[in-house]
């Protein structure tokens, strides 16, 4: 289809070098036909995103309490002044989160790469092992959330009749201030040491066996050719592993809320900043402040993604 | 002589730890099941372990008298009618992105992943209320797809990236256009990786949890609503809560046995390209 177009408004599509520019009406038709392809979606997320933002921005600025909709006045930054100095939720909830994720993750990480390294030569049954690793990651946390309370129940659980088989104290779990976050990482690890295991696996397949091969007929052992042939390789698979799980580890919401409930429990144990802006929003009507805190946790985590991007890029290039 | 030996030795090692981690991420799920089955009694015994008298108590007590069956009903619709508008909106926009070097454009769009759901929830509940639809199918099929859109087009881009160009510029010199060559050439080639971009979808949509905890009614839930809700008053009845949650399980554990090449090839889609 030929368009007309004015002289000035002809920006040249930069096709792929190399190759012969299609005539004008080509392009042109191809430039319209790929926003007609893109403009829904973009459209759709755009429209979803863009107001939310906007009105979650500007709700942090205002005192607003109660009900949406009611009577609210411009504060300025007061609601961030008062959650960067508020000791009792805001900073503790902060260091939960951080907690949780880089805790979760970590572990994730050593778990999921040594799962994978497992599995790499092809073997029988993979299939079935894969299909083992999938069903946690795809089940509802809010199930896995029961499943474990079920299991790690401290009068009647299993896991404590086990310890107790095996001579060794019995624990609360959940049911303590104490050991409930560290109990929700090992069911987070449960939960998604399998997705890591299943991305760093994809990332190992992709790898040339020339340079293992070159380190074999060098001397090195496995050790050696697992820390400064496969890992400098896997280095990009690993950081992209890293930013998906956390994101989405940051976030955790579901399995906390589902286990320990409003608060993150009656000492506010497990409450991270997501399950502190949810009982902000819903519990306390506390739109303001739920809105300036969500602004902040919205900064740092786009913080964590540009600086893990930054890193694994970085190191990725030293290593190559 | 000591080489072929340890070589078997290290061989068996790998079978045991395999067999190991399987056990590790299969048993509790096992255990879940079983106690669906399980008399309350026989939940709270630790020792009764895995070998009982099967017992579908729970399983009927769950489907005739609570809400699962038309929560179960919900999210179905919910699940399948957000996937498919979604799969409609985001496959053409993968192909765009693509084939015309838009990746700019497209990364876009996956900064819905990175915000914080919850910082959605109020504007969204503001703007809804006000379009009186709070409650209904509308929103929570608008806010699953905006959680499937950016999913699909993920797992799309790379599918595409895969195939070959050659195939649609052929068509293009046989006089197709673009759209044509799009529609009648790639798409049908498009086909797996469209399915395993929707069951992916329909999966996650199906285990969404804070959407429909705000914006559906009694009439609108969702299985996870459900489930948590039977938690809170009936915090006891561990047999039936397990019993409930292996029946929402379910459709995911059959996904999993019959798909899980395709899930798995979703899940780790543009993982390795970094």
């Amino acid at each position: 289809m030929a368009t007309l177009q004015l002289p000035g408004s002809t920006r040249q599509s930069t096709t792929e070098p190399g190759r012969g520019r299609p005539p004008r009406s080509f392009e042109s038709s191809n430039r319209r036909l790929k926003w007609a392809m893109l403009t829904p979606a973009l459209l759709f997320v755009g429209l979803m995103i863009a107001f939310p933002l906007a009105y979650t921005v500007n709700l942090s600025l205002t005192d607003a309490f109660g009900a949406v909709n009611a009577g609210s006045s411009h504060v300025g930054l007061r609601n961030f002044g008062d959650l960067l100095t508020d000791t009792r939720r805001f900073w503790p909830a902060a260091w939960r989160t951080l907690e949780f994720t880089v805790g979760a993750v970590l572990l994730e990480t050593v778990l999921g790469l040594a799962v994978a390294m497992l599995l790499r030569k092809p073997f029988r049954g993979i299939r079935w092992v894969r299909t083992v690793l999938i069903i946690p990651l795809l089940t509802t946390p809010v199930a896995i959330g029961i499943l474990w309370l079920l299991i790690l129940d401290p009068t009647n659980g299993i896991a404590n009749h086990l310890l107790s088989e095996l001579g060794m104290p019995r624990m609360e779990f959940l049911g303590s201030v104490g050991q409930s976050l560290p109990t929700l990482m090992l069911i987070d690890v449960w939960q998604w040491t399998p997705m890591m295991a299943l991305l760093l696996l994809a990332g190992l397949t992709t790898l040339p066996e020339e340079p293992e091969e070159a380190a074999l007929v060098d001397g090195a052992g496995p050790w050696q050719r697992f820390r400064y042939v496969i890992l400098p390789m896997l280095t990009p698979a690993l950081g992209t592993a890293l930013v998906l799980r956390a994101v989405d580890a940051l976030k955790t919401f579901d399995l906390l809320y589902a286990t320990k409930g409003p608060g993150g429990g009656a000492d506010f144990e497990v409450e991270t900043l997501n399950v502190y802006a949810y009982g902000l929003t819903f519990d306390y009507q506390e739109y303001g402040l739920a809105a300036a805190l969500l602004v902040l946790f919205t900064l740092v985590i786009i913080g964590v993604v540009v600086a893990l991007r930054r890193r694994a890029t970085s190191s990725g290039r030293k290593d190559a | 002589m000591s080489a072929p030996r340890s070589k078997a030795w290290l061989g068996w090692l790998r079978a045991a730890a395999i067999v190991c981690v399987m056990l590790v991420f299969a048993l509790p799920m096992v255990w879940m099941i079983a106690a669906a089955f399980k008399t309350n009694v026989q939940v709270t015994d630790p020792s009764v372990g895995l070998w009982f008298h099967p017992t579908l108590e729970n399983i009927r007590t769950v489907l005739t008298e609570g809400p699962i069956l038309r929560s179960m009903g919900n999210s179905l619709l919910i699940g399948v009618v957000s996937t498919v508008l979604s799969a409609v909106i985001a496959v053409p926009a993968a192909w765009a992105v693509g084939r015309f070097g838009m990746q700019r454009t497209g990364s876009l769009i996956l900064v819905a992943r990175i915000v914080p759901a919850i910082s959605l929830l109020v504007p969204w509940y503001y703007l809804f209320a006000q379009l009186g639809l709070v409650g209904s199918y509308t929103v929570l099929i608008l806010s699953h797809m905006f959680v499937s859109v950016p999913l699909i087009l993920w797992i799309m881009i790379s599918f595409f990236a895969g195939l070959p160009v050659e195939l649609e510029e052929a068509a293009r010199t046989d006089g197709l256009s673009a759209f044509g060559a799009f529609r009648r050439i790639t798409l049908p080639l498009a086909a797996p990786g469209t399915a395993t971009a929707c069951l992916l979808a329909f999966v996650f949509s199906w285990n969404n949890f804070m959407f429909a905890l705000v914006f559906a009614d009694d009439s609108t839930q969702t299985v996870p609503v459900t489930l948590f809700q039977f938690m809170s008053y009936a915090s006891t009845d561990w047999g039936g809560l397990m019993a409930a949650a292996t029946l929402i399980t379910a459709p995911v554990l059959i996904a999993a046995l019959f798909g899980q090449k395709y899930l798995v090839a979703g899940l780790t889609s543009g993982a390795a390209k970094g």
